[in-house]
């Protein structure tokens, strides 16, 4: 029988974890708002946040919606150029991890393990290690330009690292398919292999059977993998810093960054973050939502 | 080498279908093959830059894409340059270490004992920590870092920007990993032994205790294992709630002078922290191993990477 104590442990367990959230996730994001919502102090340019939600001004926010709609428009290209990057790596995450995840689920045999654990190992190199990896290689006199110029015999010089979007885009790529790869593995595992099987006895061809049975299968791990790389990529700002340097090739998070980094552009920064948020809200939702589902349904 | 998962059903079907048989062998042989080409070829393109990243951090000369032979001097005794002369890398380790150790030890405990709790305790309000314990897990770090910043900025907390600030950044975004980890592996120990152990006279606190916890040991390693390994990765909210050099870590370190002309020593200072999260990972699947040796799991490389 429940006596009392035990009645009471479960919410005293979980109370340092719900104080944790609520004092250092919920307070900080209502911050960003009075300080979004807030005025600049006009003499010292520093941020005054408006604490009281009746006392929210919209000011900083028309400022950054100006600058994105208005006629001197510069927010909106580095917020045009991100949504394409971002599309574009994600077809192209999707594009590598789909063959390399179908292999390790199906055909790798007893190399699997190995495979799994090379497949993984990204996660344990730092970000920041292997982009540096790509400037080492990508340098003027680097490894790459090496092996297309044959040893510099094509008098051919490449400028990977300052303001080209095919390197930006490439690092995304690298950066980020193996938050693509994982989630795609886990679905495609969980096909048996005789349902394939099954559609190649009915007289299913390759294409058929991966248009029919594979595709359509593999669908929860494509989506969980697209929202695992997209969300981050909406407010990556140190790819495009490390490979590029450069504004032609910035990004959200670039200006949410340089905001930050600017005396009085709190609450721009603020106002941009929040933009980002609102659009990312209802995909974030979801996601958050079918793993609460399907937690509740195993 | 079979491409067939299952060798009995292979044996069947070759007794049923032997013409049809050969035909799918010969294409799905083909088949196989050009997908085991791609992904040797996404491995090379995924492991070799990394590779070469470590390799000249023993390169003798300064550059770091021209080899000049074997040598240690960017760990050791390079006057200027080396990771143990240089006080800003050696800083930039000690500090990184530091935080990964201290998060790890303050978020696992934390995450476990929510767990716990949204196990059993049912209702709106552990309903909405639960749902905020997963928001915090895909929001961008940006976000959180951006929100910490301007708390300690703009409201008068008792601590300042620096090494309590970017742990308390780091537990926030890391939580939900012990969290969905060990809220997976209660759902499939069944509240049964806890009834036991109730019955046989043991306190509810003495039941989590001696039962619960010591079957929840592997999502814990797991978990301790991911925050870790990932705090040592942090950029993001490190570099948002740092302070001053003193509070620099690897990963900041690279970001500022990777595009400089830095010397190997900046790979050495990489290979470093990539030979700790290394070590961690081997440290913890060895436990691993030993833990479900004596559980009596039959367990192998891929299980526990799938537990990762």
């Amino acid at each position: 029988m429940p006596d009392r104590t035990s009645r009471f442990i479960w919410p005293i367990l979980g109370l340092p974890g719900m104080v944790w959230i609520a004092l250092f996730f919920l307070v900080p994001l209502y911050v960003v708002f009075c300080v979004t919502f807030g005025t600049v102090d006009p003499i010292f340019r520093s941020p005054v946040p408006a604490w009281n939600p009746l006392e929210w001004r919209f000011e900083q926010v028309l400022v950054v919606w100006d600058r994105l709609v208005g006629p001197n428009n510069f927010y909106l290209p580095p917020v045009l150029r991100t949504l394409l990057y971002v599309v574009v790596a994600v077809v192209a995450c999707m594009i590598i991890a789909f063959p390399v995840a179908y292999f390790t689920a199906r055909y790798a045999g007893q190399h699997r393990a190995l495979i799994l654990a090379l497949l993984v190992a990204p996660f344990w190199i730092s970000y920041m290690m292997r982009m540096l990896a790509w400037i080492n290689l990508l340098q003027p006199d680097g490894l790459v330009n090496f092996m297309i110029t044959l040893g510099g015999i094509i008098p051919l010089n490449v400028n990977w690292l300052s303001g080209n979007p095919f390197t930006v885009v490439m690092g995304l790529i690298y950066g980020y398919v193996p938050y693509m790869l994982l989630p795609l593995f886990a679905a495609l595992d969980r096909i048996s292999p005789s349902l394939i099987e099954a559609g190649r006895d009915l007289g299913a061809s390759g294409f058929e059977l991966f248009r029919r049975v594979i595709l359509p299968m593999s669908v929860p791990g494509i989506v969980a993998g697209t929202l695992l790389i997209a969300l981050p990529m909406m407010g990556d700002y140190f790819t495009s810093d490390m490979l590029s340097k450069s504004p032609s090739t910035s990004m959200i998070g670039n200006l949410i960054n340089l905001s930050i980094g600017t005396p009085g552009q709190s609450g721009q920064a603020g106002a941009l973050l929040i933009l980002v948020l609102l659009v990312l809200l209802a995909p974030m939702i979801w996601y958050t939502r079918s793993n609460v589902k399907s937690e509740v349904r195993s | 080498m079979t491409v067939s998962p299952a060798p009995a059903e292979a044996l069947l079907e070759e007794a049923q279908e032997p013409r049809r048989q050969r035909v799918s062998r010969g294409t799905s042989g083909a088949r196989a093959h050009g997908l085991a080409a791609i992904t040797a070829v996404y491995l090379l393109w995924s492991l070799v830059p990394v590779a070469v990243v470590v390799l000249f951090s023993f390169n003798a000369g300064r550059s770091r894409s021209t080899w000049q032979g074997f040598s240690l001097r960017w760990y050791t005794w390079d006057p200027d340059g080396s990771v143990i002369n240089d006080e800003s890398i050696r800083n930039a380790l000690t500090h990184t270490v530091l935080l990964a150790v201290i998060a790890t030890a303050i978020t696992v405990p934390l995450g476990v004992l929510f767990a716990l709790a949204l196990d059993r305790w049912r209702g709106r309000l552990p309903a909405g920590a639960n749902f905020l314990a997963l928001i915090t897990f895909v929001i961008p770090e940006i976000a959180l870092a951006i929100g910490l910043l301007f708390m300690v900025t703009y409201l008068a907390t008792p601590f300042g920007l620096g090494t309590t600030a970017q742990i308390i950044g780091l537990v926030t975004f890391q939580l939900a990993y012990p969290i969905v980890i060990c809220r997976a592996r209660l759902l499939t120990i069944s509240a049964h032994y806890e009834e036991a152990a109730r019955d046989l006279g043991a306190t509810a606190l003495g039941a989590v205790r001696r039962v619960i916890l010591p079957m929840l040991f592997p999502a814990i390693l797991v978990s301790a294992i991911l925050v870790f390994a990932d705090v040592l990765d942090n950029f993001v909210i490190v570099r948002y709630l740092s302070s001053d050099a003193s509070t620099e870590t690897t990963s900041m370190r690279i970001y500022q002078v990777a595009r400089a002309a830095p010397t190997p020593a900046l790979n050495a200072m990489a290979t470093i922290i990539l030979v700790v999260s290394t070590l961690v990972i081997v440290v913890g699947w060895l436990l691993y191993r030993s833990w479900s040796k004596r559980q009596g799991d039959s367990t192998n490389l891929s299980s526990f990477a799938g537990n990762l």
